[in-house]
């Protein structure tokens, strides 16, 4: 089937999509999209989060037919005009090690720095209780998203 | 695989009566990982994230009546006040972008024994209404649908349409026991929901049993033996956990033991109780 939907602001179509195919395959392997990475395949990680529409979900647990119609921004959205503070804030934190779940935890922090503009150790923890790093790097994720949340603050 | 793509309610079940053997799909967190995973290729997929009502809620006075699609994350939000067992359940569910996207509806679809929803629509005393095009819409009470592990009382040509749940009318809690806070299948689960009015306790059980379902002897005793106005009695509590725990049928598997799992139904159940009852004790002062 074909499937037709914004991504990062452009209207996008894919082919021949599989209908059991989920939106994370159709982004990597037909729109060359690969910042959201494919990990568990069941919502255990978060690795593959984006925006649907205005919320993130874990796009391997999204048929690619449900995406039609609809926006997506994905990892690779967030930096059209440079580089979001969220993502400066993980390099100069050093919150990442192999990488892996990196673009997950920066679109799902995003996210709660769109909703709560200085979030408690609590909220960052609660809300990136779905983005696993096997790196256990998970210290220098919440100074990044304490950096990342002090600069959006200090920009407005 | 078909994909099938109502966009009225009408046509969704016009789809699900032409093709019964069709698996409805909304937020995907069951369908997909087992597709994904190749434990499940249905003949076709019926997608239901495009049928605009079932994503919304509505009340009438107290009475509430949730969309099959509308996401934990809204009830969490939005109906925390009205329906607190719930809306506790709904927290413990996955992560974030989890709740985001899964249902009350979908958890009911799948009639999984450890779905979160089950014990706080069961203690509530909620109803789900189905429909089909052949015979139209009934409703269902929640404890008459869970059939077996993973089976309900939903028929091959129905659809899920909504819950219906009472405004609460007294203190409701819901517990989980799990490895972690985020993205656990409960171990076991039990909810609480006082029902004043009525001078009467209601109960659910969650993943003890090859069903969700209630702790009937446990309700009855509370009905019994209860001074409502009086602190909780320690040999009452004690009891009362110890029927609940009697009410379970609990197997051994990966995430639990059958004896651990009625140990803990009994300490969720005098913990979930002690918190209600600190509440309506304070309420009756205030």
């Amino acid at each position: 089937m074909r499937v037709t939907f914004t991504v990062n602001g452009r209207e996008e179509t894919a082919e021949d999509v599989w209908e059991g195919e989920s939106l994370l395959y159709v982004l990597r392997e037909r729109l060359g999209l690969p910042g959201s990475k494919n990990a568990c395949e069941q919502g255990e990680c978060g690795s593959c989060t984006v925006y649907l529409d205005d919320a993130p979900v874990c796009a391997c647990l999204v048929a690619a037919g449900q995406a039609q119609g609809r926006r997506v921004r994905t990892v690779e959205g967030l930096a059209e005009r440079g580089l979001d503070p969220v993502q400066e804030a993980f390099v100069e934190s050093g919150a990442v090690q192999c990488g892996f779940c990196t673009p997950g935890l920066v679109v799902q922090a995003h996210d709660l720095l769109e909703r709560v503009e200085r979030p408690s150790d609590a909220e960052i923890r609660e809300a990136l209780a779905g983005n696993l790093c096997r790196c256990t790097g998970y210290e220098k994720i919440l100074d990044a998203v304490k950096l990342a949340a002090e600069r959006k603050a200090a920009a407005r | 695989m078909e994909f099938l793509r109502p966009t009225t309610w009408a046509e969704a079940l016009a789809a699900k009566a032409d093709q019964p053997d069709a698996v409805p799909l909304q937020g995907g967190t069951d369908v997909m990982v087992e597709i994904n995973f190749s434990v499940r290729r249905p003949p076709a997929l019926l997608d239901l994230t495009a049928v605009p009502e079932l994503a919304t809620w509505s009340r009438d006075g107290d009475r509430y009546r949730i969309g099959a699609a509308v996401p934990y994350s809204t009830i969490i939000a939005e109906l925390g006040g009205a329906l607190p067992g719930l809306a506790q359940a709904a927290r413990t569910v996955g992560s974030p972008q989890i709740r985001n996207r899964g249902s009350v509806g979908g958890n009911l679809g799948a009639a999984s024994p450890a779905g979160d929803s089950h014990p706080p629509l069961l203690a509530a005393g909620a109803a789900v209404e189905v429909e089909s095009r052949e015979r139209g819409l009934r409703t269902i009470p929640a404890e008459e649908f869970y059939l077996g592990v993973k089976r309900s009382a939903l028929l091959p040509d129905e659809l899920i349409k909504a819950v219906r749940v009472e405004r609460a009318a007294g203190p409701q809690y819901f517990a989980k026991v799990g490895t972690r806070n985020a993205m656990v299948i409960a171990v076991c689960s039990f909810a609480v929901a006082l029902h004043p009015g009525e001078r009467r306790v209601g109960t659910g059980l969650g993943s003890a049993a090859p069903t969700p379902r209630r702790a009937l002897e446990a309700e009855e005793f509370l009905a019994a033996e209860l001074d409502w106005s009086a602190p909780l009695e320690p040999a009452l509590l004690a009891r009362f956990g110890e029927l609940c725990a009697s009410a379970a049928a609990p197997i051994d598997d990966v995430r639990g033991t059958a004896d651990y799992r009625r140990h803990a139904i009994a300490v969720l159940a005098r913990r979930t109780l002690t918190w209600a009852w600190q509440d309506h004790l304070e309420r009756r002062a205030a």
